[in-house]
Order: C-alpha cells, then sequence, then structure tokens
C-alpha cells in the first residue's frame, strides 16, 4: 500500500514539473498552427490562443490541467481536435506491444547468451557472443534499424519496410495476428539488440560469480547433473540482477521505442509524442509522458513480484 | 585457427558498416518539406496512347524544366506494361498506395488551408472548378460557369443529378453554404473576402455575388480551396474549424469515401459509387500511408509497396530515385502552390534601408549555384516572385545575374566602399541552413561582414522575423494558384500586421500598391498580365526581396500509374482518372 501511495504521489510530481518544462519552451502552438495555414493575421492567432486557453495565466492553467487530470480527462490535442485520452489508447498497445517484445527477447536471448558464455568462455560462438554484445552496445539504436531495414527490408525484401499492418493486407484474425508479427520482427529486434547485449554481459558474470559459490559445489556433490546444477539452482540466483537491472531501464526501454517508432513507422506512443513536440501539442505531449510515467511505475511494481517468484525468500518492504 | 576466427568475424562486421554507411548515409539529415501534386484532369477519354506520348512533350513545355531523366521516360515508354495498357486502355479496380509525411488535422478544407488536409480532402469533396495545365479553368461540379459582364458576380450551373456520400442531393444550397463557411474561416482571407452574398434561384443555380470584380475566385474554386460540403451535416451552428464531423462520419461530395484514418498514420479511402460522373473513378480504393520521414516512402517506391508520393525531399533521396530504372521521377505537377525562396530584407535596417546595398547583395548572390550545387540540381532558379509556371510571370524581370565589381561599385557609391556592414541572417530552421551559409560566403566576397543568425525552431523564428527583428533572412512563401491569395501579401502597405507570411520587410510604394489592386480585380488576363509585369519589373529594380529559387514537388510514381497526378494542383485535386495498369 505504502508503495502506492509513493507511486501516486511520484505521478503527481511528474505532471507538474512535465507542465512546467513545457510552458518554459519557446515557441507559441498558436503560430504553429497558423503558419501550417500558410499564411496568418493577428486575429486568427488571438482567436487560436482563446480557443485552447493559452491567453489564461500558467498557474490558472496548471490548475485547471491538474483538476482535469484527476477526473481521467487529459484534455483536448490542439492538433486533431480530439481527445487526449482516445489519441493515447489508441497507440498504447502497439508501444506494450513493441517494447514488450522487445523485452523478452532481450531477457530470453541475453540470459541464454550469458549462460553459454559463462560456461564454454572458450568457444568460438562465445567470442562471436562477445562480439556481437559489443557492436549492440555501441550501435546507435537508430543506426541498427536503418541497417536493419536495408538488409531485411530492401536488399533481401523479407520483411516490410515498416508500419504495423500490411496496408493492403486483407485477411482472417490469424492471418492479421501473422501479419503484425511480420511487422514486429525487425523494431522489436532493433530495440532489443542493445539489452541483448547487456544482458548477456550482465547475466554472464554473475554467473561465473553464482557458479564459484557453496551451493553450487554442494548440488554438484550431490551428484546432480550438470544440467539441473546449472538451470535448476545456479540460473535462478544469477537472473536477480538481471530482473533487477530490467525493471529499472524500463523507463529507457520506453525511450529507447520512441527513436525505433520514429525510424519503423510504429504507430505507438514515441510517434505520437515526437510529433507532438514539433507541433507544440502540450495537451498530447503531458498526457504521453504521464502515461510513460505510470508504465514505469507500474513496471517496477512487476520487478518487485517477479523478485518474489523467482527467490521467495525476498521481501518488499517487509 | 582462433585469431583467424576473430579477424572473419570482425572483418564481416565492418563491412556491414561499410555498406550501410555507403547507402544510407545521405538519408539520415533530413527536413521533411511539403510535396504536393495533381491529376490529369482532360475530360477526354483517357486513350491509353494519348497517355504515353503525352509524357515527354508535357514535360518539354515546363517553364521549370529539369534535369528530368529522359532515359527514364524512354523506358517508360516501351515498359510492358504500357503495352499492355495500349492494348486494354483503362481498367477499373486496384488500389493506389500514397506515400506522404503530411499529417492532416482533419479532411474539411474550408477551413484548413494546406497540403495535408488537401491530397485527402480532394479525393473526398469535390470544387466547382478544375483546371488544365495552363491554369485554365475545367468543368467539375460546375458543368458551365459565367463572369457577369461587370465582373460583379460569378454564375455557376451545377451538374444534374450530383450526391453526397450520404445519398443527398448537392445543391446550390451546398454552394452557398461552403463558399461563405470558406469567406469567413479560411485563413486565405482574400480568397472570398470580396463575396456579399450568394444567391440561388434554384437548385442548379448558385450566383456568387460580389462587392468589386475578382479574378482570383476563379482559382480560389480550385479542388483544394473551396470544397463542396453538406450544408445538412454541417449547418449546426456549431464552430466550423472545431465542427466534430470535419473527421467523424465525414460526408464528402466527391469520387471516394472516408473508410477509416488512424490519426498521423493511414487515411483509407473507398470508391463512391454514386459519384456524379459517370464510370469514374477508376481506382477501387486508395490508402495515404502517413509516415514520419520520407525515407520509408523511397524504400517503399523502390520496392513497390508505394505507387507514388510527392512529399521526398530531402535531395538525396530524389538523387536516388532517379538512378532507380523501375520509378518514373519528375518535378511536374502542383505548379500552382508555387514555393519560392527567397532573401528578404527589413528595410528598417539603416544599411539595407539603402536600395544599392540591397542591389549589390543581389549581384552577388548566384542563384544558379543555389539550385545547381547546394540543391544538387532539384530546384531552379527564380527571378521574380511569381512562379514561371504561372501565366503573370515576367520572364523580363532584372535578375541581378552575379557581377561582383558593380556590386563593389554600388556598395561604394552607398558609403561603404570598405565594407563597413555587419550583417546576421537568419533563416526557417530545418531546411535553409545551407542558403544562409551560402549567402554568407557570398557576401564576403564583397567586403560585407556577415554571420548566421540561428533561431531554435520555426515558431522562434517566425517570432524574430514577424517582429522586425531581423536584418535580412531567407524565407520560403507559397504562391497559392492566383497572385491574389499568395503574392499581394508580401507587398501590400497595408498588410503591415505582424505575423509571419505577410508585408515583413516594410516595403511600402504607393505604385505597387495601385498596381496590384488594379490586377486584382482585372478578368482579362492579357491586361492583367500586363499589370503583374510592371509590378514585377519595379519589385526587381527596388529590391525588397532578393529570389533564389523555385524547388518544384518532385514526385516519384510507378510506371503502372496511369494518369498519374501531374496538374497545377499535384495531389491536391481529384484522382478520378487515375488507374492502375495490370
Amino acid at each position: 500500500m505504502a508503495r502506492i501511495a509513493q507511486s501516486l504521489g511520484l505521478i503527481l510530481a511528474v505532471i507538474v514539473l512535465n507542465f512546467s518544462l513545457i510552458q518554459l519552451t519557446p515557441g507559441d502552438p498558436a503560430v504553429v498552427i497558423a503558419g501550417e495555414s500558410g499564411a496568418g493575421d493577428p486575429a486568427l492567432l488571438a482567436e487560436i490562443r482563446a480557443d485552447y486557453g493559452l491567453d489564461e495565466p500558467f498557474v490558472n492553467q496548471l490548475g485547471s490541467y491538474v483538476g482535469r487530470v484527476v477526473q481521467g480527462d487529459l484534455g483536448e490535442s490542439f492538433f486533431f481536435n480530439r481527445s487526449v485520452v482516445s489519441l493515447i489508447l489508441d497507440r498504447l498497445w502497439p508501444t506494450i506491444l513493441l517494447v514488450g517484445a522487445a523485452l523478452l527477447m532481450a531477457i530470453v536471448f541475453g540470459v541464454l547468451v550469458g549462460v553459454f558464455t559463462a560456461r564454454r568462455p572458450e568457444n568460438p560462438v562465445s567470442h562471436f557472443a562477445t562480439v556481437m554484445a559489443l557492436v549492440g552496445f555501441s550501435m546507435p539504436v537508430f543506426w541498427t534499424g536503418l541497417l536493419l531495414i536495408i538488409l531485411f527490408a530492401s536488399v533481401v525484401q523479407w520483411l516490410p519496410i515498416g508500419g504495423m499492418r500490411d496496408v493492403q493486407f486483407d485477411g482472417g484474425l490469424i492471418a492479421s495476428w501473422v501479419d503484425v508479427a511480420r511487422h514486429l520482427v525487425l523494431p522489436a529486434f532493433t530495440l532489443g539488440f542493445l539489452y541483448i547485449a547487456q544482458y548477456s554481459r550482465l547475466s554472464r558474470a554473475s554467473m561465473l560469480e553464482v557458479l564459484q559459490s557453496d551451493f553450487v559445489r554442494t548440488a554438484r556433490a550431490k551428484g546432480l547433473t550438470e544440467r539441473v546444477v546449472v538451470y535448476k539452482h545456479a540460473l535462478r540466483n544469477a537472473v536477480i540482477p538481471v530482473v533487477t537491472v530490467a525493471g529499472l531501464q524500463f523507463g529507457s526501454l520506453l525511450s529507447g521505442a520512441l527513436v525505433v517508432e520514429t525510424v519503423f513507422n510504429w504507430p505507438g506512443l514515441g510517434r505520437l509524442a515526437y510529433d507532438s513536440v514539433l507541433r507544440r501539442d502540450a495537451p498530447v505531449l503531458l498526457g504521453v509522458l504521464l502515461i510513460s510515467a505510470v508504465l514505469v511505475v507500474v513496471a517496477n511494481l512487476l520487478t518487485d513480484i517477479v523478485y518474489r517468484l523467482i527467490d521467495p525468500r525476498i521481501r518488499v518492504g517487509g | 585457427m582462433k585469431s583467424l576466427r576473430f579477424f572473419l568475424v570482425v572483418f564481416a562486421a565492418l563491412s556491414l558498416f561499410a555498406t550501410a554507411c555507403g547507402s544510407s548515409a545521405d538519408e539520415i539529415t533530413d527536413s521533411a518539406t511539403d510535396a504536393v501534386d495533381a491529376v490529369t484532369t482532360d475530360d477526354a477519354e483517357p486513350e491509353a496512347e494519348e497517355v504515353v506520348e503525352e509524357e515527354v512533350p508535357d514535360e518539354e513545355q515546363q517553364a521549370v524544366d529539369t534535369s528530368l531523366d529522359e532515359e527514364t521516360l524512354e523506358e517508360l515508354g516501351s515498359d510492358d506494361a504500357e503495352d499492355a495498357a495500349v492494348d486494354t486502355g483503362p481498367v477499373s479496380g486496384g488500389t493506389l498506395v500514397i506515400g506522404s509525411t503530411q499529417i492532416p488535422r482533419h479532411f474539411n478544407g474550408t477551413v484548413q488551408s494546406g497540403y495535408a488536409t488537401a491530397v485527402p480532402g480532394t479525393q473526398l469533396n469535390a470544387s466547382p472548378l478544375l483546371f488544365d495545365e495552363n491554369f485554365e479553368p475545367q468543368p467539375y461540379l460546375a458543368e458551365s460557369w459565367e463572369v457577369a459582364d461587370d465582373g460583379l458576380s460569378v454564375t455557376l450551373n451545377l451538374v444534374e443529378g450530383a450526391v453526397f456520400h450520404d445519398g443527398e442531393p448537392i445543391t446550390s444550397a451546398d454552394v452557398e453554404f461552403s463558399v461563405i463557411t470558406a469567406r469567413d474561416n479560411h485563413p486565405f482571407k482574400t480568397m472570398f473576402a470580396p463575396v456579399t452574398d450568394v444567391a440561388t434561384p434554384d437548385d442548379q443555380t448558385a450566383i456568387i455575388n460580389l462587392s468589386q470584380p475578382h479574378p482570383a475566385i476563379l482559382l480560389a474554386m480550385s479542388p483544394g480551396l473551396l470544397p463542396i460540403i453538406p450544408k445538412h451535416i454541417f449547418d449546426d451552428g456549431q464552430d466550423m474549424k472545431t465542427h466534430p464531423r470535419n473527421i467523424e462520419d465525414f460526408v464528402g461530395s466527391g469520387p471516394f469515401k472516408l473508410v477509416e484514418y488512424t490519426e498521423g498514420s493511414l487515411i483509407r479511402l473507398e470508391k463512391f459509387d454514386d459519384f456524379f460522373i459517370p464510370e469514374r473513378p477508376y481506382l477501387d480504393e486508395i490508402i495515404i500511408e502517413i509516415t514520419p520521414d520520407a525515407n520509408p516512402i523511397v524504400l517503399g517506391l523502390e520496392n513497390g509497396t508505394t505507387h507514388v508520393s510527392a512529399t521526398l525531399q530531402p535531395a538525396a533521396n530524389i538523387l536516388r530515385l532517379q538512378e532507380n530504372e523501375d520509378v518514373v521521377v519528375t518535378a511536374q505537377g502542383h505548379e500552382a502552390i508555387g514555393p519560392v525562396n527567397w532573401v528578404e530584407f527589413n528595410l528598417a535596417d539603416p544599411a539595407l534601408s539603402d536600395v544599392r546595398v540591397r542591389q549589390a547583395i543581389g549581384y552577388a548572390i548566384d542563384r544558379e549555384f543555389l539550385a545547381d550545387v547546394i540543391d544538387q540540381g532539384i530546384s531552379f532558379p527564380a527571378s521574380t516572385g511569381i512562379v514561371d509556371a504561372s501565366p503573370f510571370y515576367n520572364a523580363d524581370a532584372e535578375r541581378y545575374d552575379v557581377d561582383i565589381d558593380k556590386a563593389k561599385a554600388l556598395l561604394a557609391e552607398a558609403g561603404y566602399a570598405d565594407g563597413e556592414i555587419e550583417l546576421a541572417i537568419d533563416f526557417i530552421p530545418g531546411g535553409q541552413q545551407p542558403y544562409a551559409e551560402y549567402i554568407v560566403q557570398a557576401l564576403e566576397e564583397i567586403g560585407i561582414d556577415a554571420e548566421l543568425n540561428v533561431s531554435a525552431d520555426f515558431p522562434s523564428w517566425a517570432a524574430r522575423v514577424s517582429g522586425g527583428e531581423h536584418q535580412l533572412t531567407v524565407n520560403q512563401v507559397w504562391n497559392w494558384g492566383d497572385p491574389v491569395i499568395g503574392v499581394h501579401r508580401t507587398y501590400l502597405s497595408d498588410n503591415r500586421v505582424g505575423v509571419i507570411w505577410t508585408n515583413n520587410t516594410g516595403y511600402e510604394n504607393a505604385e505597387v500598391d495601385a498596381l496590384l489592386d488594379k490586377a486584382g480585380q482585372e478578368f482579362d488576363v492579357a491586361a492583367r498580365k500586363a499589370l503583374y509585369a510592371d509590378f514585377q519589373d519595379i519589385v526587381a529594380d527596388e529590391v525588397p526581396i532578393y529570389f533564389l529559387t523555385q524547388p518544384p514537388y518532385w514526385q516519384g510514381y510507378q510506371p503502372e500509374v496511369q494518369n498519374p497526378p501531374l496538374g497545377i494542383w499535384g495531389h491536391m485535386a481529384p484522382m478520378h482518372e487515375v488507374w492502375l495498369a495490370q
């Protein structure tokens, strides 16, 4: 309960901070809207400002915004004249799908590679994995994305260039899931690549450490097979740091999603945020930041729960 | 062995990098500018043979001619798809996928200008008139029209039997409602400002009454500028700019109806079966796929998953597509939008208030260099504020071809022989920095010490320039069809209203005011052209603005796209004549 109250306070602080930062940004949304029209006159600008409450003092704007957020109303987009809540709901699932797939891929492959390299450090595959981890670590996400697009969508044309669905797609439910999955491969891999690298290094180090410990020696002494020792006894303990880091990094994974969504034209929250900054569409931007904050908080709560599943000895706040 | 394997792995990784750098380094820099394109609107049945042969002559006619590769066109002529087309003639059916970087706010063009709204908007809504490549009006929803002898009214005779997407008839009351809505809400106030009222003696006749003769009203009835919207849906007292039906359950009058809009990513349009032109449109479906930049569009054109796009900037994309034999690339189309890049002077600045200084700057700048080198040949030199394709372009206006000696002499005459002028150059952040950097160098040649003034983003730049805080700035302004809409605003002395893209130079010339006023009321094209020629000569002499380049809306399309949208409004016109060769 205390954790949940803390989280709510944190989210409120995020709202106030974001609102203030956006207010401090130079550039008037009215000018952007008028500029987009290719013409403008003072009356039009004043009208746009009045329409969106931009002529009110800062404190009033903040007060009424917080008041509305508490009631579940995130306001209306300046640009689309549509409620921010419905815009965000449209974009939330693609982002969760992308980030979830990337995270899952990163943890599964990262841990597998880590365990393998920890057990057979001299195997050529381990060397290859180490090099790839280094490459994954040092390549910016957008760069990986562009390379993968060129290779898989342009040179060999196995996978689509971007988007979430084939625009000309026509088929049943299962086929449409396959279609989405095909579109998901490249962006999820791009986003996950960096983290595969990190988690493999992390789980390798912690695996090496755990394999030296007394209980592993005991397990071996009991005559258990190497497989059981490694995957049942050692891995369970070695994976805890990975879960910690994954939980902490959820925020950076979300910000990585912004770049990946832009590169792959994935219709998620990241692209909505990016477009909103360029349009100075403050209500949408605030809404996206708020939802991201909520997602990060939820991810951290989930991390705590996963801890307990892996290691029942851990008691959160206990 | 081990070190050999390691070396191989590293080598493979490096070669992957190198390959990628070669083909994609140029596409990362991006500054998506808008684009627009047009539709062929011949009322004649589009015979396939004509289509093939028209391609080349049309290109050559273009005033804005182009490095457009003739090879590509010849290829096109001999393409298998084309041969098949010759045999079969136009075929119905198929889905056209348009790539665009522009996100519409909604689809109601009576209250919203711009390419983003107009591309889907002109498919969803019909307008009274279409325009051919000579800027001449053609029938559309109005089967005929007549301008009164005194120029104080325009009578439209609407086609019989036209209906909206909900089956309600399109009548003169809808035309009246649309004209008045546009007059009171559209950002281009000059389009319909002189309209006093619209009389509707019967359902098929609308008489637009004007307070003064107003020839611009014809181009203002183009598809992108005056969509006819249903009065029975919109006339409910709500604010038209935020009307929910601008986007939800959209009911239009055009050849396609709205099926799906996912904000900022996808627009799906479906053939409207009861469209008032029989047998049109040919296409079953149009999909506008919106992407944050042009890179996915270029890949889509190369892969064949995107059929046509006019939002291809920056230059590297266009050059890359030109090398691709499977994609047709052309500068033709969208001439009416007519963007012009120019340098404008703040005439309140002490040094720049001297016309000799401005002329000297004109002689120092090489616009051919801007077009050919900075823009890598994808833009064309501009010598006046009216684009070459317009019927009112004056080819004889003074051009200020580069002449460094003359520039220095003018500066000396103005009292700045030892180059004591210091200038700061503003520019629109994003795409225009290379222009501004070139101008700094060009001015050094004549002894002027110039530097860049970098604004954080478009709103900050706009605030500086409209507030008169700058000395000189690179700018881009659009013609928007008739000069009354897009050209007058920059020069009229009473249009100094402190907003971007009005008279931001502080220019004031009573003769120019009078010429523009007269030209704006002259229905006779030849007489009007003479007035605009005088206007362009005066502006060229006084140099409140020095014109640089005209960047066309390059478009790329698949060879199977027949009657591609290459008209003066480009994609901002209905695509009911477009069809896909099998």
